[in-house]
């Protein structure tokens, strides 16, 4: 694949006359996983409302995997895996039913999707439990199948917003592993929505998000530069505000 | 992915997660069809002395005020179940998984002509369940009315449905629902044919036997009682497609990408 497996260009959006994105613009290697970084209200939903074609920018394009998300739809969906930050399993049914669900929305049918099915059950550790009704799981198992659900149809791009909401620090911790795991393992892209430092590690990229703007673009360890992400983050954002 | 089978087990897929999950939440099934039967039950029991019912086509005789209002109540059942699964949309509860669904690399019309088939079934089975609770009790129609009727109750199901859909994505908020109620769902069912025929409603106004002509409830009503009875009625058929088809292009506007669907509370 040629280029960047993701790549944002100039993309800027509107609610009404206030200004959710101005000129946003990264991009993000295959294989990498890309935090991104930004407070609530810096434009991170909209952003990935933009990157799953909720809405269409009015200024600049978005690629997936060498496709115009804007142009070629389809294909660039077909790309993208996402999970987004509401829970959206159906608790009501079964494990393996809502594995199917999600298969078909992506075109698998009949064999293919059962195969791809069993193959996320594995990944989960979950065979035994493809039986039982989702809301017998817990928050963190939720996530996870949620993230193995988004791998059935083998994306190249995985978009996760705030996945850790609403779970444990050891949770978390072991989700924000997992995503990395599958970056270097399985050679996905990765793009992590957070508000929260913890999720992002030193040597990660990360593209932080300050009212809408870009404010900085590099790894986690060239932005601090010595400090705490944290403190690079308020010293950036502080100069933002007095320019 | 091409495939007409990747399509059809797409359009399957969100059919049979809405059926399963109606399914499974009894206290919604049980409370569509209370309301109808109230209706039948009580209301007609104690309004059908005041209504005089001349022997207007379908029927061929006299019909009681039951079996008059039956179609109407159908209509209704659906009315309700077109509004309450843009509610659903507008709630939380479902705006995450509508997004999963569009994030599906089908084309968007597709899904939510899936999403209005899933409705529209469901709406076909509580007609269905509520139709053998008034045989049971004794307001029984032509046998082969109830086969007829099943294109008629596809027809209203998914024009009410994208109805619903078409609001879905222009109501923002859930308290906005109450006006859903106020404006749309009871001015739909009291201007329409449902509980009086129109000639009935010409006596008192003209005015208003004008606006129940128009409003396509009283087609869809139309619709399905002729083909409780085994007939089609052209009229009724060609206003509830043309409803259909404007509604379906107000949804598909409301669901256009380039337009922002469902302007979601920002982060």
């Amino acid at each position: 694949m040629k280029g960047p497996a993701l790549a944002v260009e100039g993309v800027s959006y509107e609610f009404g006359a206030k200004s959710a994105l101005a000129d946003v613009s990264f991009a993000v290697e295959a294989g990498a996983f890309c935090a991104l970084f930004g407070p609530n209200g810096a434009g991170k939903s909209t952003l990935f409302s933009l990157l799953t074609r909720l809405f269409t920018p009015r200024a600049g394009r978005i690629i997936v995997a060498g496709h115009d998300l804007s142009r070629e739809p389809r294909a660039a969906l077909a790309r993208i895996g996402v999970v987004f930050q509401q829970p959206t399993l159906d608790l009501d049914l079964t494990v393996r039913r809502n594995l199917l669900y999600y298969a078909a929305l992506h075109g698998l049918s009949g064999k293919a999707a059962d195969r791809a099915a069993t193959r996320a059950l594995e990944r989960l550790d979950m065979a035994e439990r493809a039986g039982e009704r989702v809301s017998a799981l817990n928050g963190g198992h939720r996530r996870r199948m949620e993230i193995a659900r988004t791998l059935m149809h083998e994306p190249s791009v995985l978009l996760l917003d705030e996945p850790t909401v609403g779970l444990d620090a050891t949770t978390r911790r072991a989700i924000t592993d997992h995503v990395h795991t599958l970056c270097a393992a399985e050679g996905l892209t990765a793009l992590w929505a957070t508000h929260l430092f913890d999720e992002v590690k030193i040597e990660d990229r990360l593209v932080a998000l300050h009212r809408g703007r870009v404010v900085a673009d590099g790894t986690g360890a060239g932005i601090a530069a010595g400090r705490s992400l944290e403190e690079a983050f308020m010293a950036l954002t502080g100069a933002e505000r007095a320019a | 992915m091409t495939g007409a089978r990747a399509w059809l087990a797409c359009l399957w897929a969100v059919v049979l997660r809405e059926g399963l999950r109606f399914v499974t939440q009894r206290e919604r099934f049980l409370s569509a069809l209370v309301r109808p039967l109230v209706w039948l039950i009580v209301f007609a029991a104690g309004f059908r002395a005041a209504l005089g019912l001349s022997i207007t086509p379908p029927y061929q005789t006299y019909v009681t005020y039951e079996i008059y209002i039956l179609p109407g109540l159908c209509g209704m059942i659906q009315l309700f179940n077109g509004m309450q699964s843009s509610l659903a949309l507008v709630y939380d509860r479902e705006t995450g998984s509508m997004r999963l669904m569009l994030t599906s690399p089908f084309p968007r019309w597709w899904l939510l002509f899936s999403k209005l088939s899933a409705g529209a079934a469901i709406s076909i089975l509580q007609v269905y369940a509520f139709l053998g609770i008034a045989a049971l009790y004794g307001f029984r129609l032509p046998w082969e009315g109830y086969i007829a009727v099943l294109p008629a109750l596809m027809l209203s199901g998914l024009m009410l449905g994208a109805l619903g859909l078409f609001l879905s994505s222009t109501i923002n908020r859930m308290e906005n629902f109450a006006g859903v109620m106020n404006f749309v769902i009871f001015p739909m069912f009291f201007l329409s044919t449902a509980l009086y025929p129109l000639w009935r409603m010409a006596e008192s106004s003209t005015l208003l036997r004008d606006i129940c002509a128009v409003n396509p409830f009283t087609h869809a009503v139309e619709l399905i009682r002729f083909a409780l009875f085994g007939r089609l009625e052209p009229e009724a058929l060609g206003w509830s497609l043309l409803a259909l088809a404007l509604f379906s292009a107000g949804a598909l506007w409301g669901y256009d990408p380039a337009r922002g669907m469902i302007r979601l509370r920002r982060d």
